[in-house]
């Protein structure tokens, strides 16, 4: 076996390994860079500094927020796209995606144009509601549920799309109206994928910076997520912003490594 | 109670037209090829696929009548066994028992208890806590049936429910099912194509070919007079059709049989395989039903030899034959082998068309 594999190698031609190593060279320097620069003298005493805390605190909050509204509002739009006969789904389907591509700082600025208070709808929040959501900590979370959410949904759909739909069937002939069913025989056959979509979600939503800024601004203890607080620090002091990075990287590790292969199987 | 179904749906290129109906305690089985419409059936009756047309009704209950009255499924009193069961993984045996006593309002610890009493009446009450997933064949059916049956269903719908069960599990299984059918007091219909299933388990046939219904009654009826090929291939009988006239009768597909016993008109003509010997030359005295006859193939049953031939001009297109493996070795068998053919006139039976 181990023979074979080598020998496999041994064949590859140079033309295709030569760019492949470059690239994971590539991709895993600047992370490398990242632990050589980290003031590992300091690194507890700036680790436990306020400043870093509130940050850290701030962007577990809003993220885990925003990803509980992407799974409330996420989850029945999955349904709807995997299995009710509604026209032009595809083109709906489409523009759930759209937030994937769209660069994060045209949502924030989208997200100010509607919900500002001067926008479409925020005027009404804020005449009726007295509600404003641009630059609070509810901006936040806002703002990262809409980039985030189209994680939640394509996990949640794909999912859905693979489990069978004859198990809602048997449900229904046991008795068990539309609502029943969803949620004791859907949801749990589903549940791999909706825990897959919610953790894309919530990395997707804790490293949010674009539409962040635009839409909530930066205000220490408020709206400064770590990503907002990695970018300041840079230009004041550049060994905190090594240590968020390092703290920012260590939650992404733990996250990819919970997920392990499951999160390409919930994607498709 | 009588459940009364004329069931007219169509799908495309088919379309079903069968009218059915079920007594209370009465077994009904729903038998015919595949795609001859049984599962399209079922699932209209059970309300998964809304009818086109026509009407179900259990006594003045209706259930479905397009296009004023639709009721879902889970608001109809019925209780299916699925071909692959749908057990639900995510729950345990206990928690699929207990499910449509559940979604139909029970309280938790009464839904519980009374799921432990069925899973017992099934010899399973040690595996309430096992997933559906490390059951055998045969112990998925039974949890299969109960969950059905929890729910004290007027109507009980079973799709092919020994199909997926491997032969040596089948007989046991089989004739547990049949005692638990025995004992239910509402109205079962089974779908199936397997006879043996449909004759072991049901009071009445129903054949269906093509999405029609092609003939009914009682399996001994059905056995002893079937009226299409694909009924008399399913209980193992030859059959024609034919024009009598006294003692003979001139099938419709060319060549003539000699009857035992005079009839008149059109009629169906049966006779089971062991009626036909065979002999490599024509036998002595030649009698009345002897043809030259080809042998076209040979197909090895349990303990007998089931030969094709083909008997034109003079006698049947077709006709099978069973004989002995020692028979077919003194006549050294093979496709293509000219023999003659000799029918017993007093093992035909014929009947009016």
């Amino acid at each position: 076996m181990s023979r074979r594999s080598r020998s496999t190698i041994g064949r590859l031609p140079l033309v295709l390994l030569l760019p492949a190593l470059l690239g994971l060279a590539f991709l895993l320097i600047p992370l490398v860079g990242l632990l050589a620069k980290a003031p590992w003298s300091t690194l507890p005493s700036r680790l436990f500094s306020t400043d870093v805390w509130d940050a850290l605190r701030l962007s577990l909050l809003c993220a885990t927020a925003a990803t509980a509204m992407c799974m409330v509002l996420g989850i029945p739009l999955a349904w709807l796209l995997a299995r009710a006969p509604i026209p032009g789904r595809g083109v709906i389907r489409a523009l759930v995606t759209v937030p994937l591509v769209l660069p994060p700082v045209v949502g924030g600025v989208a997200l100010l144009l509607v919900l500002g208070r001067r926008g479409l709808v925020g005027q009404h929040l804020d005449a009726w509601f007295g509600i404003s959501l641009p630059f609070t900590t509810a901006g936040v979370i806002v703002a990262e549920a809409f980039v985030a959410m189209p994680f939640l949904v394509i996990s949640v759909e794909g999912a859905l799309r693979a489990a069978d739909p004859r198990y809602e069937e048997a449900a229904a002939t046991l008795g068990a109206g539309r609502w029943l069913t969803f949620r004791r025989v859907t949801l749990p056959s589903i549940a791999p994928g909706v825990v897959a979509g919610a953790v894309l979600c919530w990395a997707r939503a804790l490293g949010e910076f674009g539409a962040t800024i635009t839409f909530a601004g930066n205000f220490p203890g408020r709206t400064t997520t770590m990503p907002l607080a990695v970018y300041l620090a840079l230009e004041t002091d550049p060994d905190v912003a090594v240590v968020l990075s390092l703290v920012l990287l260590i939650v992404s590790v733990v996250v990819l490594a919970s997920l392990r292969e499951r999160w390409i199987s919930g994607l498709r | 109670m009588t459940l009364h179904a004329e069931i007219r749906v169509a799908r495309g290129e088919f379309d079903l037209s069968l009218d059915l109906t079920v007594e209370p305690g009465e077994v009904v089985a729903l038998l015919g090829p595949n795609g001859a419409g049984k599962t399209t059936a079922l699932r209209a009756i059970s309300g998964l696929l809304p009818l086109g047309d026509g009407r179900i009704a259990l006594d003045e209950e209706v259930w479905d009548e397009p296009p004023r009255t639709f009721r879902t499924p889970d608001r109809r009193p019925i209780g299916v066994v699925f071909q692959d069961y749908l057990l639900f993984d995510h729950l345990n045996c206990l928690e699929n028992v207990a499910f449509g006593l559940r979604a139909r309002g029970v309280d938790k610890h009464a839904a519980r208890a009374e799921a432990t009493r069925w899973l017992d009446t099934v010899g399973l009450s040690s595996y309430a806590r096992s997933r559906p997933r490390s059951l055998s064949g045969g112990q998925a059916q039974r949890v299969a049936l109960v969950r059905a049956l929890a729910t004290s269903p007027s109507l009980l719908l079973l799709d092919e429910p020994l199909a997926a069960l491997d032969a040596s599990t089948t007989l046991h299984v089989r004739a547990e099912l049949g005692q638990h059918l025995d004992r239910f007091p509402g109205h079962t219909l089974l779908v199936t194509h397997d006879p043996l299933d449909a004759m072991v388990l049901a009071d009445r046939l129903v054949i269906v070919e093509h999405g029609r219904v092609v003939q009914e009654g009682r399996p001994t009826e059905i056995a002893r007079r079937p009226r299409t090929d694909y009924v008399a291939q399913l209980v193992g009988l030859n059959l024609y059709r034919g024009r009598a006239s006294g003692n003979t009768v001139s099938l419709s597909e060319g060549g003539t049989i000699t009857l035992a016993e005079p009839a008149s008109g059109p009629v169906h003509v049966a006779f089971p395989p062991t009626a036909v010997s065979l002999y490599p030359e024509a036998p002595s005295g030649s009698p009345r039903n002897t043809w030259p006859a080809t042998v076209t193939g040979i197909e090895q049953h349990a303990h007998t030899v089931r030969v094709r031939l083909t008997a034109t001009p003079a006698g049947p297109t077709t006709l099978l034959a069973d004989i002995t493996p020692a028979a077919v070795a003194d006549l050294h068998l093979s496709p293509g082998q000219p023999l003659h053919a000799s029918l017993k006139a007093t093992e035909i039976h014929t009947y009016p068309v």
